[in-house]
């Protein structure tokens, strides 16, 4: 593999990597699967590329976070207020947001950036231009792991972890989950969209259809890197789902050098978190027998 | 102080399942009694409980604590005022956080819900005083995770954390009936020692009779969701067990019947 193809990988994982910290938002610190995801970051991906279109590389960012915040928010209400399991909540935002999306960007399939001012070529004319494609991200996703590593331990930080942990002792200390969750989840979709609004920007286009299979993507980085990377402290979780990040954009960048054609991509990526979720039970399951094994072994002895 | 009038709870109301779990309570604390509740298995006792705390709505009475009328609160609300410990260890903490942040948590409530710093350095000391005093060493354990204390410990900190912000009120259901008899008691100790220390309101099910008598200064028996038995004062130190399923019996015209009950 090329150098080139490398370092491409690790700057497509740093921005994916703002992604699935948001997916760890939701599916770790607060329990809940959130299908939003796929369409909150095509969702972040559309306003980000409509408002370069007009101008506005810069506010786009800020801009397709509040829409990606407000989609985690239905997402909660849809869940908090009308009892709808998450899953299917997010189900119903996801399928919702699809019109929407197509309605950002003018009922256009996708929309190409080319030539336009993007928050990329915004470092034209420093010494910094030739590393502006990792460097921002960089910079971006460092601001957001320590915004993340200061607010979970906030007292509202602990009450939305604790909430996942065990929601009835929210309540039992005066605090309304459906409050920590239609915060949670904005926070979570508000993360997810802003990474998608810098791919947008990063790859020169959006797409309709390119935040499918994002949650999967998400959930396969926030597991190899607690398998990988540990879970001992906050700031190592959140470091490992980055790692994780960056390590899936490697394997499928390999995958990818060796031959397999970019269809197979998201059979791969099921596979993947397929894999890494049923480790523990793996795990498990190779345990016990070698337990029945050697106790086997011993009854033969004895 | 609370005050209970003319509670009702039916579950599955016109299903084939409907159930009146709580009849017509009519109850009324005074500020720092400590009244222990029994009966037998479906009797009501958690259903009385619950409706209290505001996990379920009653479908009659109403229910004030002090001059408030909570009836119609949402549980988060009630729970500033109001401490719970819960029959099952897991079901009062966070298990994946520490202790520490547990207790500020606890230790937060009904204070403003914002960015400022969670466990903050004089708190956790005082943390690790009100630890102490549980005798279990959970005081050098600050940064551990609740996951990995025993069901004991677990209720310990539960009732420290039900009681850190001094409540209104403090339920409790069955909260050491999960656990072995030495633990029980250490936990029972524990909460004689905190409810006399701030006279707290306190409402606490058992399904161990003598505990019941021995435990609070009031004890009521529950059966088919009414108060069929309400003794304090002379009356109920001269009670003793067998009087009092003598007792159950002629009120109820049955016998008591709990899997889990306990009459020594
Ligand atoms: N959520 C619920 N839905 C339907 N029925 C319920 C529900 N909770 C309790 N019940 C029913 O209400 C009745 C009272 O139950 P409750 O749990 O209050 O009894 P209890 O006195 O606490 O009994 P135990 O000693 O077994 O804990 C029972 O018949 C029970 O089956
Ligand atoms: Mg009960």
């Amino acid at each position: 593999m090329s150098l080139l193809a490398m370092q491409g990988s690790v700057e497509l994982g740093i921005i994916y990597a703002i992604m699935a910290l948001g997916v760890f938002i939701s599916f770790r610190t607060l329990n809940m699967p959130d299908l939003t995801v796929d369409s909150s970051f095509t969702l972040g991906a559309a306003v980000s590329a409509m408002l370069c279109t007009m101008g506005h590389p810069l506010l786009a960012i800020p801009a397709a976070m509040l829409a990606g915040w407000l989609a985690g928010n239905v997402t909660a209400l849809l869940n908090t207020k009308l009892k709808i399991q998450p899953l299917l909540a997010g189900i119903l935002v996801m399928l919702g947001l699809y019109s929407i999306n197509l309605r950002v960007m003018f009922n256009r399939a996708n929309i190409p950036l080319l030539n336009q001012p993007t928050v990329f070529s915004s470092l034209q004319g420093t010494s910094l231009e030739s590393h502006a494609q990792w460097l921002i991200p960089l910079v971006l996703l460092i601001a957001v792991i320590l915004i993340l590593y200061l607010f979970l331990q906030t007292r509202f930080g602990l009450v939305l972890r604790a909430t996942g942990d065990n929601d009835q002792m929210v309540r039992s200390v005066g605090v309304n989950t459906d409050t920590t969750i239609l915060l949670g989840l904005g926070l979570a979709n508000c993360l997810v969209a802003f990474s998608g609004a810098l791919i947008a920007q990063y790859q020169s286009f959006a797409d309709v259809s390119m935040g499918v299979g994002m949650v999967v993507i998400g959930l396969a980085s926030v597991i190899i890197g607690e398998v990988l990377f540990g879970i001992n402290s906050l700031l190592r979780r959140l470091i490992a789902v980055v790692l994780g990040a960056i390590l899936y954009r490697f394997v499928i960048a390999v995958a990818l050098h060796l031959g397999m054609p970019p269809t197979d991509l998201k059979l791969i990526s099921a596979v993947i978190v397929t894999m890494a979720l049923a480790a523990p039970v793996i795990k498990a399951g190779l345990i016990s027998r070698r337990k029945r094994h050697s106790r086997r072994s011993v009854h033969k002895e004895g | 102080m609370l005050k209970i009038n003319g509670l009702s709870k039916t579950f599955g109301l016109g299903s084939i399942n409907e159930k009146l779990a709580v009849n017509n309570v009519n109850l009324t604390l005074q500020a720092g009694e400590f009244v222990t509740v029994i009966g037998g298995n479906g009797a009501g006792k958690s259903t009385l409980l619950n409706c209290i705390a505001g996990v379920h709505e009653p479908d009659q009475g109403s229910i004030f604590l002090d001059s408030m009328d909570i009836t119609f609160w949402p549980e988060y609300k009630r729970s500033q005022y109001i401490g719970r410990v819960f029959q099952d260890p897991l079901k009062g903490t966070a298990f994946d956080m520490t202790i520490e942040q547990n207790l500020a948590m606890a230790y937060a409530k009904g204070k403003p819900l914002g960015l400022q710093w969670g466990v903050r350095k004089a708190d956790a000391a005082m943390f690790r005083d009100r630890l102490a005093r549980l005798e279990l060493g959970l005081e050098d354990r600050l940064k551990q995770k609740v996951g990995l204390l025993s069901g004991g410990q677990r209720q310990a900190i539960t009732l420290l954390m039900a009681t850190i912000v001094e409540p209104k009120l403090l339920l409790l259901d069955e909260h050491t009936a999960a656990l072995d008899p030495s633990a029980a008691k250490h936990v029972l100790r524990l909460t004689r020692e905190l409810v006399e220390q701030y006279q707290l309101c306190t409402l606490m099910v058992t399904h161990n009779m003598k505990n019941a008598l021995e435990y609070g200064t009031r004890t009521i028996m529950m059966h088919d969701g009414s108060i069929i038995l309400d003794i304090a004062g002379e009356e109920r130190r001269e009670m003793t067990v067998e009087k009092l399923i003598d007792l159950f019996g002629r009120r109820s015209g049955q016998e008591l019947d709990n899997d889990r009950l306990l009459l020594s």
